[in-house]
């Protein structure tokens, strides 16, 4: 049965009707209102997408590919509004919406204090539609717009608390970065219109055959591969929003916004956009060997060196963050050898782990009454038990220990990697590895920083602050929730069941749901026509090929050199953080130079400040005075005006209003003019 | 009376600013609710065009007909095609909002004020109809003067300098342009448009006259590098003259080059559309980057309008590439229609960033960006506004801001990937300009104690910046109708554009 577009328009403008009455009525429905003409939104929402899924896998669905309505048309040209959900989409409709779903849950008791309760609440709602129409998307017009759309709700959650200096300069900086990568995205969307005339997915990708051996003419001798051009430049944009080497320095400033959507929109669902586009326009990545070679380096290299910024970093949320770049490089690398299924099955394991790693995280934020440094926090597993477990159940799928949901997405990726054939894939294969040696000892270091080891925090009992103790929430509490770094007015609890909750529902998927679903998503060929590869880089059928059940995966897993790095990762920071707490800074001095480097982040964000923000406003002020004031006003207006009044002063002088001046110039005239009638005459 | 629909339109708001003028500066009240009454009225007429227009069948429509000068073989002929009938819409629609933007902020000669506005409203909708050269060149030149009265009575402080430079510019701009219309008017015997469209010309006298219209016409949308009169003129102008001059006036550029340039100098044009290509990009980045700089909030958005201008030359221009070069004129159609949409869009946008403007300046006396900050914290519903119109003047999809610009891009793209590439080069630059004033305005802690006694929008307020949100977003959202209006006289345009006269 073909799905209705009924429900899939509900699906899509569910979330969008919670976010106008939260957002507009926010005063008149109050919090308790706004949450939950969200959440039934969301609810709504999930539960469409759940049943769309189960149609399309089990019901026997067909794909749907509509068009709602037309956007332009002119000519050949046409742009429209439409839906294409086939298994890919429906599966970033459930992650989407599921975990949109929790997070609102978790952000009544994150925000339960915060004054911008309602505009949080319509936010988040406004994303889940903004993402939905990205995913549903059968059309590069709409796809672009959801695309702008999550950036612009990214903008205004980075900037949530907007009196925050850091936080208005954070998304300022992210709107902008990502803009660089839009910039080639829609650049690619104009070469695809050029060469296949057309905006829409489906006409697309069937004409795509047709780009081989066109090129396009960049000057008289410079002719590039038109695939190879349209790949890249569509690469360039997931590059801004999935945050990739070298526009990646947005995402761990996007930190500043509440912790609720560090979880859902630069965790598991926004930031994986790219990802996503790239998986969908698998064939025609499939075209370009040279594009996917560039994916693959550009995905190495994150994977590998954001990674180790990670192991540097003492605030809980830009370990996670870090880490968030660093899985994103491993996604973005299953994209580059052609292993598209793993890099979209990756996404939604992490979209599960990370999240819970980033609520987990938000949890202890709050038991801390705001501070985010793990070096005031250890010992807490004793006040927060749910967040402790599930938190390590988030932990050990991130470091992919088998069994957990990220060691089947991971390793499968290190697989493919290694069978693959691709030019840059020794290298990915070094970064993909060594990262998971990275990986282990950054998630490990954070774990027991904040959970084990010594209390590294006081509590001093403070009266006449009992009414915040509930679950604090925002920045308002920076001020007098702490007197100084590591003082407490309470000893940390755990936190409320709306913030417990998402985390145990995150943790079961973040178990289990590789273990059920590794064999049909990634060998199966569950994803059928809605990724392409062709035969010869088809790196996960080969792996395929001695694949022998989830069980027996995970069981060689033990064997395999990625667990090794794991355990060595295992012991040494046990070591160093359990029972060697010196150990850390001995470490941390021995290695003075490269601790600088990772500290200052290989000055990357330095740099880009002092070329492009710096250079930027200098160049502009040199456009301005040298340009617009010096050349045009000042030589050219106002110098033509001093001119006119230069000459006509000089004119005046002329006017002297004596008699004989003006004989004698008539006399003078009359002899010109008749000597010219002379001169002429001759 | 509906063969005279157009006459209507240009002169019932001018003999409306009549009874405005009357009622004095003794009575404002009723000066205001005159003038409104007349401002409606006007938008009503014209909204009778959507019905009296026949989009499909495109062409020149509603034409009527009066000789004029008999001496000369000047005629007062009107007629609008589908490109017209949306700028008059567009006209009539900003003119409802600058007079019930002044309402209570213009307490000098409130009676005078609108009746300019409305005197203004009928020239420009002239202007849109005139399909003689020197009806056209009358309205022109006409539109100066109630925009030379607004800027030098309610204008600030350097308001003289101002109006200067405004009038001095644009005249002598214009002048060019009568030169060029004599000439023709030499050899044709008439100033009739069609006629002249039809003229064979060789192509050293259609460089000449292509050179006399581009100046005319880049003076007054304006072009790099004649734009500096802009920024002046925007800084001194009250709030409704900054509206109606860039949301309204700035188009009248970019119609001009479709009425003359194209259809009476094609050949010129496409030898001479690489210096319009090259000045529409350096408008886009040059002109962004001084944006960037600016201290002043109105320079800031007049600099932004040059920029976001630039996409209307660049848009029509990039169609002789397409359509003589590469023979695609759908492409062509694409980009024309980017243009037009473009100048449509950045009337809604441009005109709603001043009116936010006006606002910020009513409450605090002051344009410069660094005595705000934090006002998001006293004046939420202001934000909501100001934001969503930052993120249409960045093109944000889903805004009108992006149509255009979009369009362009595209078309651009298909005709020389490099011009597309400085093209798109607005979606860092113009966002960086732009979201830099909103996080310098609208973001961050109150620091001027006077911000912290802002008051948020009222009433009025909310029902100018709500009129232009709701169009921002129609047009983003579904901007087919406003195309369809417009797509067989485009269609007839790029035609135009193929065929040679020499």
């Amino acid at each position: 049965m073909e799905l209705s577009t009924s429900i899939l328009l509900t699906i899509a403008l569910a979330p969008l009707v919670g976010c106008l009455l939260a957002g507009f009525l926010g005063k008149q429905i109050g919090r308790v209102g706004a949450h939950s003409v969200t959440i039934l939104g969301l609810l709504i929402s999930c539960g469409l997408s759940f049943y769309v899924l189960y149609q399309i896998t089990m019901g026997g669905a067909p794909v749907y590919n509509h068009n709602i309505y037309t956007w332009f048309e002119i000519g050949k040209y046409t742009a429209t509004v439409g839906f294409l959900i086939d298994r890919l989409t429906a599966m970033m409709m459930v992650v989407v919406t599921f975990v949109s779903l929790l997070v609102h849950v978790y952000t009544i008791g994150y925000m339960a204090d915060d004054d911008g309760y309602q505009r949080f609440f319509s936010y988040i709602s406004l994303f889940t539609f903004s993402m939905l129409m990205l995913v549903m998307s059968n059309n590069f017009l709409q796809l672009f717009f959801g695309w702008e759309a999550v950036g612009l709700v990214s903008y205004l959650l980075i900037g949530f608390w907007y009196k925050r200096p850091t936080a208005i300069f954070a998304n300022l900086k992210a709107f902008i970065v990502n803009r660089v990568g839009d910039f080639g995205f829609l650049l690619g969307i104009a070469a695809i219109l050029y060469f296949l005339g057309t905006l829409d997915y489906a006409t697309a990708f069937s004409t795509a055959p047709t780009l081989v051996g066109k090129t396009l003419t960049l000057t008289q001798s410079i002719h590039w591969d038109a695939a190879t051009v349209i790949c890249i430049l569509l690469f360039i944009g997931a590059m801004g929003k999935s945050a990739q080497v070298p526009l990646h320095v947005w995402l761990p400033d996007s930190m500043e916004g509440p912790t609720p959507i560090s979880a859902l929109i630069h965790a598991a669902t926004m930031v994986t956009a790219g990802i996503f586009m790239v998986a969908r326009m698998s064939p025609l990545y499939e075209l370009s060997d040279s594009a996917l070679s560039f994916v693959l380096v550009i995905g190495a290299t994150g994977a590998l060196f954001t990674g180790l910024i990670g192991i540097v970093q003492n605030d809980i949320k830009r370990v996670v963050a870090y880490s968030t770049l660093s899985q994103l490089g491993y996604m973005t690398v299953a994209l580059g050898v052609s292993a598209y299924a793993g890099a979209v099955f990756h996404l939604m394991t992490h979209a599960f782990f990370k999240a819970l790693l980033f609520l987990g995280a938000g949890s202890v934020i709050i038991a801390m009454h705001h501070e985010q440094d793990m070096r005031y926090m250890g010992g807490l597993r004793k006040y927060m038990p749910i967040t402790w477990i599930t938190m390590w159940i988030g932990a050990l799928a991130l470091c992919g220990v088998p069994f957990f949901a990220g060691f089947y997405s991971k390793d499968s990726i290190i697989d493919a990697v290694h069978d693959s054939h691709r030019w840059g894939s020794g290298y990915a294969y070094f970064c993909v590895m060594a990262g998971a040696f990275v990986t282990a000892t950054y998630t490990f270091r954070q774990m027991y920083m904040t959970f084990h080891g010594k209390e590294r925090f006081k509590v001093i009992e403070h009266h006449g602050h009992d009414h915040h103790d509930a679950h604090g929430a925002d920045d308002h509490h920076d001020d007098h929730g702490h007197l100084e770094p590591g003082v407490l007015h309470h000893a940390p609890k755990e936190s409320p069941w709306v913030v417990t909750l998402p985390l145990i529902l995150l943790a079961i998927p973040s178990l289990l749901v590789g273990y059920f679903t590794v064999q049909p998503v990634l060998f199966g060929g569950w994803f059928g026509g809605a990724v392409h590869v062709n035969e010869a880089n088809n790196v996960l059928g080969e792996i395929g090929k001695e694949f022998h059940g989830s069980l027996a995966m995970a069981l060689n897993g033990f064997t395999q050199l990625p667990f090794i790095l794991i355990v060595l990762a295992f012991i040494i920071t046990t070591y160093i953080y359990l029972f060697n707490p010196a150990m850390a800074g001995k470490i941390k001095n021995a290695l003075k130079p490269l601790w600088t480097i990772l500290d200052r982040k290989y000055w990357v964000d330095d740099i880009y400040f002092a070329i492009f923000a710096r250079g930027g406003v200098m160049l502009g002020r040199m456009f301005w005075k040298g340009g617009d004031a010096a050349v045009i006003d000042g030589v050219l207006i106002d110098g033509s005006a001093s001119l006119v009044q230069r000459i006509a002063s000089g004119m005046r002088r002329v006017q002297s209003g004596y008699l004989y001046h003006y004989a004698f110039a008539m006399i003078l005239g009359l002899i010109l003019l008749l000597g010219g009638y002379w001169l002429i005459g001759q | 009376m509906f063969n005279h629909l157009l006459s209507l339109l240009i002169w019932l708001p001018i003999a409306g600013a009549v009874p405005v003028l009357l009622a004095g500066s003794s009575r404002p009240n009723t000066a205001r609710w005159l003038a409104l009454l007349m401002a409606v009225l006007t938008f009503a007429v014209s909204l009778y065009l959507i019905p009296q227009y026949h989009a499909d069948a495109g062409g020149m429509q509603l034409a009527e007909s009066h000789l004029w000068i008999a001496a000369l073989n000047v005629h007062y002929s009107l007629a609008v095609d589908g490109i017209s009938v949306a700028l008059i819409l567009l006209t009539t629609f900003v003119g409802i909002l600058v007079i019930v933007g002044a309402w209570e902020v213009i307490q000098d000669n409130p009676h005078q004020y609108m009746a300019a506005m409305l005197v203004l409203e009928g020239l420009m909708i002239g202007v849109f109809c005139a399909t003689d050269a020197l009806l056209f060149y009358v309205f022109f030149e006409a539109m100066l003067i109630p925009m030379f009265i607004l800027i030098g009575i309610w204008g600030g402080p350097r308001r003289v300098y101002a109006t200067l430079k405004f009038f001095i510019y644009t005249f002598l701009g214009s002048i060019f342009m009568l030169i060029g219309l004599i000439y023709l008017y030499l050899k044709a015997g008439t100033f009739d448009l069609h006629t002249l469209a039809a003229l064979p010309l060789t192509l050293k006298e259609q460089s000449w006259l292509f050179f006399a219209f581009l100046i005319a016409f880049a003076v007054k949308v304006p072009m790099v590098p004649v734009h500096t009169w802009l920024p002046d003129a925007h800084v001194e102008a009250p709030t409704g003259g900054s509206v109606v001059l860039a949301a309204v006036m700035l188009k009248i550029g970019g119609y001009g080059f479709l009425r003359f340039s194209l259809p009476i100098v094609p050949d010129a044009s496409m030898q001479f559309a690489w210096v319009v290509i090259l000045l529409s990009l350096i408008a886009v980045v040059y002109i962004g980057y001084v944006a960037l700089v600016q201290d002043d909030m109105k320079k800031l958005v007049a600099y932004s309008s040059v920029a976001h201008m630039g996409f209307v030359t660049l848009g029509v221009f990039i169609a002789f590439m397409l359509v003589r070069e590469q023979g695609n004129t759908d492409a062509a159609r694409l980009g024309m229609q980017g243009a037009m949409v473009q100048m449509i869009s950045h009337g809604f946008i441009s005109g709603a960033m001043f009116s936010c403007i006006g606002v910020l300046y009513d409450r605090l006396h002051t344009r410069s960006i660094k005595d705000y900050g934090g006002v998001i914290n006293v004046m939420p519903w202001f934000g909501f506004f100001y934001v969503l119109f930052a993120m249409a003047n960045c093109g944000l999809p889903g805004t009108s801001g992006f149509v255009g610009e979009f369009m362009v891009i595209l078309a651009s793209f298909s005709a020389n990937p490099w011009i597309a590439l400085f093209a798109a080069f607005t979606l860092i630059i113009g966002a960086a300009y732009t979201l830099w004033l909103v996080k310098r305005v609208l973001w961050g802690e109150v620091t001027n104690p006077h911000v912290a006694e802002m008051k948020d929008i009222n009433g009025r307020e909310t029902l100018v910046l709500g009129a232009f949100a709701a169009l921002v977003l129609i047009v983003g959202v579904w901007p087919e109708p406003l195309i369809h209006l417009m797509d067989s006289s485009v269609t007839q345009l790029v035609q135009v554009l193929a065929i040679h006269k020499v």
